[in-house]
Parts: structure tokens; C-alpha cells; sequence
């Protein structure tokens, strides 16, 4: 579905990101696992379009689509959340989601001047999807709260909500169960899955190996660039480079 | 504008006392004073859409507002076009520009956005003063024909308030609209994290631009019908001062709400004419007052106000239309930062 070619990205000398050919197929769960700074969040900003890579192509349902911006992207289905969970300060939940589904909108200007036809169905249409994404990610209740005075917890599930308000063909989660507890880490699990039951295509940046074990169909592993393995969570856990490249004794442990 | 419950009312009651104001005195004073407010106000509610909503902070309104303006005063004293047509013509002109300074501006980010904007303005107002042969300089371009919609004439006080007000309703009434709609929303989220904004999909300089031509065609139509009502103009009406006097109002009454330009025009105009006699002095009186305002009420007096009704539990129960309240409230604190990347 999406597919990288020797994707390159480089800061100065820093080669974040060195050559990677990657696929995303459709349906599945992609991981992407690598220590720190391994280049696994410039991986994202690159297939997002947020940065253009220094070389190398990108492909999405057969279109080459190297050069197109963020925006672009998400029009096209492509979305995703932030290492540091992102959501548009100062507004409520349901502020934040019914742009998220604008794009899906075409009314202007004039539009909503005259409060044409369109602009009031294409209002209550954003209305609605945030109103049945909320509810999909189970945090109804948060509607009418300002993003501000909601938990850490809560903001990742706003924040996967606001990816899907854009109606995705990929959610592209980078470390969505960063610094949430055990409890809150299960139900949010629970909450990729049933992402992906509904259809939906993902590939997800996390350090929670258990997690990551458990859930992805397959795992690329990323260190200081390059992709040193690929393949299932049980050909990933016995890998040898992988083992020692990054995973180390204890989390070779705690993978099993 | 939500904050308050019943503010409908207090809109709609302030209307009908703009309405009356003539009836009830002929006193030239207050009448010249508030069609300057109007007139002001609805210039300043164009660097609001841009700055407080859109957060670019743009210093090249008062351009914008000269070249509205001189389009408007030499369309009728050198082509003898009618008011209407050239006030039409005005505004577009106005937008046309704006969307070419706009489309080389808006690439810049935050500060540098604004020190851009700046430096429009000041070639936009040099150029003004020095195109001689065209606007006449520093002489001033003077007999500009009294306004003439048909047969009515706008040759009294009174009428040229009526015909002001209108105007000033009617950019009230779409900025209204504009603000509390998905184009406003657009807006605020550009504001807010374009970074985010772009990334759910948002074309965030086509967004920036229609902000900034809505936003120059405001400042274009308020010097329009300044040139139709003071019927001379100088080039000082384009300069860089105008520009932060702008900015005065805007973070007085508050950037970023609806009602902000309305009520910062209003108070400063009114203080300034008070101060008059002072008038070497006042930007010493100004300058403190601003970094005060700035300090500890960074969202002016409509913000404080929205603040307050906030904090009081409403005595209305939530009711849809109510959805606007957090936007108004959540005037953002990097506004004036533009739309920085916080990645
Ligand atoms: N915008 C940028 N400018 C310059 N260098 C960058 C930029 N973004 C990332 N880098 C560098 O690229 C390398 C990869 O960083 P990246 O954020 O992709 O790592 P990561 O795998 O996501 O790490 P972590 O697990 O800590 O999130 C790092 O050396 C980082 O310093
Ligand atoms: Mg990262």
C-alpha cells in the first residue's frame, strides 16, 4: 500500500535516515522499532511528507508521491500522530476534531458568509465524524472539555481520534503509549486492534516491546538509519543483529 | 461573539443606539469621533483576521489602508468615477495587492513575517509620498467630490454617518461569520500549530493568504471611505506610526476576538483626543500602558472579559450555540509568534 525506495534523509552529515526500502501493506499492523534516535520519527516525517527526503522514492497505492507535502498527504490518507502529542491549544476536544475533518470540506469564503447549503451540511458532517471518532476511541465524554484540562491518556486518544476525524486509509502512531502507564497501555492495545478490525492500515513507532510483540503482523527495526531486520514479531525476537544491535540481553528477555 | 450569555442582545441593542446616536444629538464632535471609530475599527478588524486569528503579525495595514484610500480619492478626482464604482474598485485594487504581497510575505514565518510586513509597509507608504505626479506627495490630494450613491448625496454629517455605519456593520457582520465558522477555525488552527494544521490536511498558505486579502480588503474599504468622508488625503495616512497605532488598538481591545478591534479603537481613539493637547507625549503615556496590557492582559480587554464571564458558572445551560466560547477563550499565547513550527 505505501512503499519507501531507498529512502534517504539527511541532516548535515547525519544521515537520520539511510536508504530504506519498507512497505506498509494494507490491513496489517507495521512496527518499527530501533533505540533512540535511530531515525524512526524522521522515518515517519518522511512518508508523511512533512520533510522531503534527501534522495529515494515514495509510493502510495502505486502513485509515486516523493515530493508531496503534509497536506497533500493527509488528502490523500495518510495520517498521523506525534512523538509529542500534539492538539491544537486553547480549543475544546470537539473544536480540535472538526478540524481535523475540514479537509474533507470544500466550503470558502463565501461559503460561510452566506451560511450556504453546503457550508451548514459540510458543518454538521464535521460535526458528526468528530462526535463518531470520539466515540470510536471511547472518550465521548471528553467533547465540550478543553484539550488543557484533560490527562496525558486522554490527549493520545484525542490525538488518535484527530487522525482519524481526516478519514485515513494509514494512521502512522509514533509512540503512542509513550509515558502512560501499564493499565492505560492495555486499553490502548486494545484500541489499535480494534483500529485495525475496522479496516484501517497501521504502522506504529513504540519502545513497548510487549506491546509491540503482541500486536504487529510485522516489525522493521531501524538503528542509526538503516534497516537491519525485518520480518514477523517472532523472526524479529530471534534475530541475532537485532539481539545485539539494539535489543540487548534484557529486552531479548522481556520480548518473551 | 459567545462570552457572555445574551451578548446577542447587547450587539443588537448597541446597534440600535448607533442607529439613534443622530437623532438624539447633532453635536459634530461625537459624530466626526465615532465615524473615525467605525472607520478605524473596521481596518483594525482586518489586522485582527490576519494577526489574531491567522496569527501573522502584519505591519502593513496602514499601506493597505493608504492604498484604499488614494484609489478611492483619485478615481474621483482624476477619472471622475462615481463613488460607489470607485469604492468598488478601491477594495479590489486593495485585494490585488494584498494577494501579491501576500504570496511573497506569507513564505516568511513568525518575526520575520512581521518584519517583512513592515517593510511593505513602509515602501507601500513611500511609495505613496514619493509617486508624485500621481498622488500629488506631500502637497495631499485634495477635492475629493462628496460621496454620491444615485441621487443621494453624502454631504451632511449625518449622512455620511449612516453611510459609514453601514459599511462598518456589514464588515462586522462577515467577519462574524467568518470567525465563528470552519474558515475561522482554519484560521485559528494555522495559528495554533501549522505544523499540525498542515499535517490533518490543511493547505496552510492558501488558508494565510485568503486571511491576508480579506484582510487587506478590510484595511482597503476603511481608507476607501475615510478618502469619501475627510475628502483630502496625505501620505501620513499610509505611515508605519498608523500601522502600530493599529496595533495599539488591537492589543488594547483585545487580538484575536471579535469585538477586540471595536473596543481598543474606541477607548484609545477617545483617550488619545482627551490627550490631545499632549500630543508630543502621548506614545510616553502609550508605551507604558501597552507593555502593561501586553504583561498581564494578553488578550486585551474583550479577553479579560471572556475570562471572567469564564470563571463565573454560567447560569444558561450549555446550549450548541454555545460551541464558539472555547475558540474565543483560547486566544492562543504564541498568536503573535505566527505559525511557528514547534516541532
Ligand atoms: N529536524 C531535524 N533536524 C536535524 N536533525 C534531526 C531532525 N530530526 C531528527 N534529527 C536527527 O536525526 C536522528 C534521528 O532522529 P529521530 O527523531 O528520527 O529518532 P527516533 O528514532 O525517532 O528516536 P526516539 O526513539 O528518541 O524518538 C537524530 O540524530 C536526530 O538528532
Ligand atoms: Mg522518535
Amino acid at each position: 500500500m505505501l512503499r519507501t525506495e531507498k529512502l534517504s534523509k539527511y541532516f548535515g552529515g547525519n544521515q537520520a535516515v539511510n536508504s530504506v526500502d519498507f512497505q506498509i501493506n494494507q490491513g496489517e499492523i507495521t512496527a518499527i522499532i530501533g533505540p533512540n534516535g535511530a531515525g524512526k520519527t524522521t522515518f515517519f516525517n518522511l512518508i508523511s511528507g512533512l520533510h522531503p527526503p534527501t534522495s529515494g522514492k515514495i509510493f502510495f497505492e502505486g502513485e509515486e508521491v516523493t515530493n508531496k507535502r503534509s497536506y497533500e498527504m493527509a488528502k490523500m490518507g495518510i495520517a498521523r500522530t506525534f512523538q509529542t502529542t500534539k492538539l491544537f491549544a486553547g480549543a475544546t476536544v470537539m473544536e480540535n476534531l472538526m478540524i481535523g475533518h475540514r479537509l474533507r470540506t470544500k466550503s470558502g469564503f463565501w461559503g460561510a458568509v452566506i451560511r450556504s447549503q453546503r457550508y451548514r451540511n459540510e458543518e454538521r458532517a464535521c460535526r458528526e465524524k468528530a462526535l463518531q471518532v470520539l466515540e470510536f476511541v471511547g472518550a465521548s465524554a471528553l467533547a465540550n472539555r478543553s484539550v488543557a484540562s484533560i490527562s496525558q491518556e486522554e490527549q493520545k486518544r484525542v490525538a488518535i481520534a484527530l487522525a482519524l476525524s481526516t478519514d485515513p486509509k494509514i494512521v502512522l502512531l509514533d509512540e503512542p503509549a509513550g509515558g502512560i502507564n501499564a493499565d492505560e497501555t492495555s486499553n490502548l492495545a486494545e484500541l489499535i486492534t480494534k483500529m485495525k478490525n475496522a479496516g484501517l492500515t497501521i504502522c506504529i513507532i513504540e519502545h513497548k516491546m510487549q506491546m509491540i510483540m503482541k500486536l504487529a503482523d510485522r516489525i522493521m527495526v531501524l538503528n542509526q538509519g538503516i534497516k537491519i531486520a525485518e520480518g514477523t514479531p517472532d523472526e524479529i525476537s530471534r534475530n541475532e543483529t537485532v539481539i545485539e544491535a539494539y535489543l540487548g540481553g534484557g529486552a531479548h528477555a522481556q520480548a518473551h | 461573539m459567545r462570552f457572555v450569555p445574551g451578548s446577542k442582545w447587547v450587539v443588537a441593542a448597541l446597534f440600535f443606539v448607533a442607529l439613534a446616536i443622530p437623532l438624539l444629538t447633532d453635536n459634530s464632535y461625537y459624530l466626526n469621533m465615532l465615524i473615525m471609530v467605525f472607520i478605524w475599527s473596521i481596518a483594525v478588524s482586518g489586522m485582527n483576521i490576519i494577526a489574531g486569528y491567522a496569527g501573522q503579525l502584519s505591519l502593513a495595514h496602514a499601506g493597505f489602508f493608504g492604498i484604499g484610500a488614494y484609489t478611492l480619492g483619485l478615481l474621483m478626482v482624476k477619472a471622475q468615477m462615481s463613488f460607489l464604482v470607485s469604492l468598488a474598485v478601491s477594495v479590489v485594487l486593495t485585494g490585488m495587492v494584498g494577494a501579491v504581497v501576500g504570496m511573497i510575505s506569507l513564505r516568511l514565518k513568525g518575526h520575520y513575517f512581521a518584519i517583512f510586513s513592515l517593510c511593505m509597509g513602509v515602501i507601500l507608504s513611500l511609495v505613496i509620498e514619493k509617486w508624485e505626479s500621481l498622488t500629488e506627495g506631500v502637497r495631499g490630494l485634495l477635492g475629493i467630490p462628496v460621496p454620491k450613491i444615485g441621487s443621494v448625496e453624502f454631504s451632511t454629517l449625518t449622512s455620511q454617518y449612516y453611510l459609514i455605519l453601514f459599511f462598518f456593520v456589514l464588515a462586522m457582520f462577515v467577519n462574524r461569520q467568518i470567525i465563528h465558522s470552519l474558515v475561522g477555525r482554519t484560521f485559528i488552527s494555522i495559528r495554533n500549530s501549522e505544523e499540525l494544521a498542515e499535517s490533518l490536511g490543511i493547505h496552510a498558505m492558501k488558508s494565510k493568504m485568503l486571511a491576508f486579502v480579506y484582510s487587506t480588503v478590510l484595511a482597503g474599504l476603511a481608507g476607501a471611505l475615510y478618502a469619501g468622508y475627510l475628502r483630502f488625503l496625505g501620505p501620513e495616512i499610509a505611515s508605519i506610526e498608523h500601522a502600530f497605532e493599529m496595533l495599539l488598538y488591537l492589543l488594547v481591545g483585545g487580538i484575536g476576538t471579535l469585538w477586540g478591534p471595536v473596543v481598543g479603537t474606541a477607548l484609545v481613539m477617545t483617550l488619545m483626543q482627551w490627550l490631545q493637547s499632549w500630543q508630543d507625549y502621548r506614545m510616553i503615556i502609550f508605551g507604558p500602558i501597552l507593555v502593561l496590557i501586553v504583561m498581564f492582559l494578553p488578550h486585551g480587554i474583550m479577553g479579560a472579559f471572556a475570562q471572567l464571564k469564564k470563571n463565573q458558572p454560567s447560569v444558561l445551560p450549555d446550549t450548541t450555540d454555545d460551541k464558539n466560547r472555547g475558540i474565543e477563550r483560547g486566544v492562543n499565547d504564541r498568536r503573535l509568534a505566527g505559525g511557528e513550527s514547534d516541532a
